[in-house]
């Protein structure tokens, strides 16, 4: 049993929160095999980072997770935890320290919810109180309701099985979580749903993630960094996603993360890391000869036409602008707009959608941001290259 | 007790209590509830109570010797098969025979009886107690190592437990198993319900054989129930899963 963890005060702020992770030349080896299934990996993984590995099967990315838990042990190199050599310690008091998601999750079915999410608590030895504060304090952190911790899985959705098994891997606030294809089981929507959650959630815990997948767009969504391996165990490259689909290393990893890369880098980005277009704005009643100066001033052919409040209501073509004053009934109605958190990619669409024309840009109150032009958005495109790019600007918000 | 119920077994009156009884038991009918009421302190009773002590000592023997064998079968795949072969050919020796050939060791005892019906029960509960344990699927087994349960802790707050409603069924086919064969250890031994059973088999008064039986099936039937309740309170997470 680990004194130092049960010694630790309440609530998930007084534990470790993450903890860095290091692959340092690793090797695995099966006897009677002339192929090894892990060869000379290494990279390392900052604290509060989710890692994905990917790759096609067979390439040996859910060997290379449960060599960090020991449930596989490694044959050569080593793997550090917080700068401590896995390889040292006793594997059940190791895994007490990982949080262990599945893709089949894996849950107890004798056991209620709460019981299955307080299995390691139990097994440190934690007192019933605060154990059961931190069953119900992690049914909300997943969005479940708190009398859910009576029932048993059988009685629950997949999705609900999967959040649960999420809220059992984070009872002991572990400083890193492995996660094995933890929603491959899940249909599409539900498996949106539970990324997006999984990413809110960790933008809050912060926790050293090791998330294995098949599927390059969800390593794309789901990673800080992308460990692509091929076929044997070797590392083909490493690197941020957007590095990953600007600069990909080589021919198999260009293939892998598949033709469309550069529309993929655009999911990326949302309007919020771009810089967007001034668009010169007309007040409903504002008189004719002034609009068509303001448009003029910066060169604009239109102009977004603003109710009192504010709020933008349509556009204006500035050869519509005929004497009267600006009104509502001359605008073409606004068909189409973004926010801030619409993806560069979806933004194209809808600007492709709309002949080319700039798209109209809204804040969360409902004024208007800006535009966002077809020029715009293939200029977050060019190679990424420090504070300038789309990843910079994504990391710095996340 | 044995030896007083021996010598009229020796003497082999044609009616027990001749003279003495009912019209009933007098016109030799096919059932008197009042010869069950006059004999039940005396013979059945005490027959009924050794029944249940006979098949009760078979079952918890029997359950423990297969627990620890099924246990090192689940570890040790390759135990399987011995001990699988063993208990099904004690399984299959006709149970009369299986008396006889233990008397020249153990003697005309109990013992011989209870290693006879222990016998019995090992197959059953070795099978299914193994049977339960493989059963339990991969992937629980797999979030139970990846969480640091010890391997001891995942069989017993893991394992066994979702292994029960198996190892119930087993029981209710070894307590019924035994509950009917323990009236055959009356050869050996004169306990249990086979007494008054064989006692009525030896004369045409067909009251205590059909009595004694009646008590044995009522006996199996209750033990059958019983583990049902219990299995229904211990794996309350069964019924869930079928609705």
């Amino acid at each position: 049993m680990n004194s130092a963890n049960t010694a630790q005060a309440e609530g998930p702020n007084a534990y470790p929160s993450a903890a860095p992770l290091e692959f340092r030349n690793v090797s695995k080896r099966y006897p009677r095999s002339d192929r090894p299934a892990i060869a000379d990996l290494s990279f390392s993984v900052p604290a509060g980072e989710i890692c994905v590995l990917v790759g096609p099967s067979g390439c040996g990315k859910t060997t290379a997770m449960r060599l960090v838990n020991r449930m596989t042990d490694l044959t050569s190199g080593d793997i550090l935890l917080d700068g401590e050599s896995v390889t040292q310690r006793k594997p059940a008091e190791l895994r007490r320290e990982i949080g262990y998601v599945i893709q089949q999750i894996g849950l107890f079915p004798h056991q209620t919810i709460a019981q299955n999410i307080a299995t390691v608590p139990k097994l440190l030895g934690w007192e019933k109180d605060r154990t059961q504060r931190r069953v119900t304090e992690l049914l909300e952190l997943v969005s479940l309701p708190s009398e859910m911790g009576d029932r048993y899985p059988a009685e629950l959705s997949g999705g609900q099985r999967q959040r649960v098994g999420v809220a059992r891997a984070l009872a002991a606030d572990p400083p890193l979580m492995l996660m094995d294809e933890p929603f491959g089981a899940i249909d599409p929507i539900n498996r949106e749903r539970l990324q997006n959650e999984f990413l809110r959630l960790q933008a809050e815990i912060r926790k050293t993630v090791v998330f294995v997948t098949h599927d390059i767009d969800e390593a794309i969504k789901m990673g800080d960094r992308i460990a692509i391996l091929r076929e044997g165990g070797v590392l083909a490259q490493y690197a941020t996603p957007d590095e990953l689909l600007a600069r990909p290393a080589d021919d198999f990893v260009a293939r892998f993360v598949g033709a469309d890369r550069g529309l993929k880098r655009l999911t990326l980005s949302q309007l919020h890391d771009i810089v967007l277009l001034d668009v010169p704005t007309a007040h409903v009643g504002d008189a004719a000869s002034d609009a068509r100066e303001r448009a003029a001033q910066r060169d604009a052919d239109e102009l977004v036409v603003l109710d009192g409040g504010e709020q933008p209501i349509g556009r204006l073509p500035v050869a519509r602008l005929n004497g009267q004053p600006v009104s509502a009934d001359d605008a073409d109605p606004l068909t189409s707009t973004a926010s801030r958190e619409t993806s560069l990619r979806d933004a194209l669409s809808l600007v492709v959608a709309d002949r080319n024309r700039p798209l109209v840009v809204l804040e969360a109150d409902g004024r208007l941001a800006g535009l966002v032009s077809l020029e715009l958005i293939s200029a977050a495109l060019r190679p990424a290259d420090g504070a300038g790019s789309p990843e910079a600007a994504r990391g710095a918000q996340r | 007790m044995s030896g007083v119920l021996l010598a009229p077994l020796a003497a082999a009156p044609v009616i027990p209590d001749f003279g003495r009884g009912s019209t009933c038991i007098r016109d030799n009918k096919l059932f008197c509830w009042d010869w069950v009421q006059s004999n039940w302190g005396g013979t059945l009773r005490p027959a009924l109570i050794q029944h249940i002590e006979l098949t009760l000592i078979a079952v918890v023997v029997g359950f423990a010797i297969s627990f620890v064998l099924a246990l090192a079968a689940y570890r040790w795949s390759r135990l399987e098969p011995p001990v699988g072969i063993v208990a099904g050919i004690l399984y299959t020796i006709p149970s009369l025979a299986l008396f006889q050939l233990l008397v020249p060791v153990t003697g005309l005892s109990r013992t011989s009886a209870e290693i006879a019906l222990v016998s019995y029960t090992i197959l059953i509960l070795f099978s299914n107690i193994l049977e339960g344990l493989r059963n339990v699927p991969a992937d629980v087994r797999d979030a139970a190592e990846g969480m640091g349960l010890t391997r001891w802790q995942t069989l017993w707050r893991v394992e066994l437990p979702m292994a029960l409603p198996t190892i119930v069924a087993g029981l209710r086919i070894a307590v019924v198993t035994v509950v009917s064969l323990a009236t055959v250890a009356v050869f050996i031994v004169n306990e249990g319900l086979g007494a008054p059973i064989y006692a009525g088999l030896q004369n045409a008064f067909k009251t205590e054989l059909i009595a004694a039986g009646a008590l044995t099936v009522a006996l199996a039937l209750f033990a059958d129930g019983a583990l049902v309740l219990l299995q229904r309170v211990l794996t309350p997470w069964a019924r869930t899963a079928r609705s």
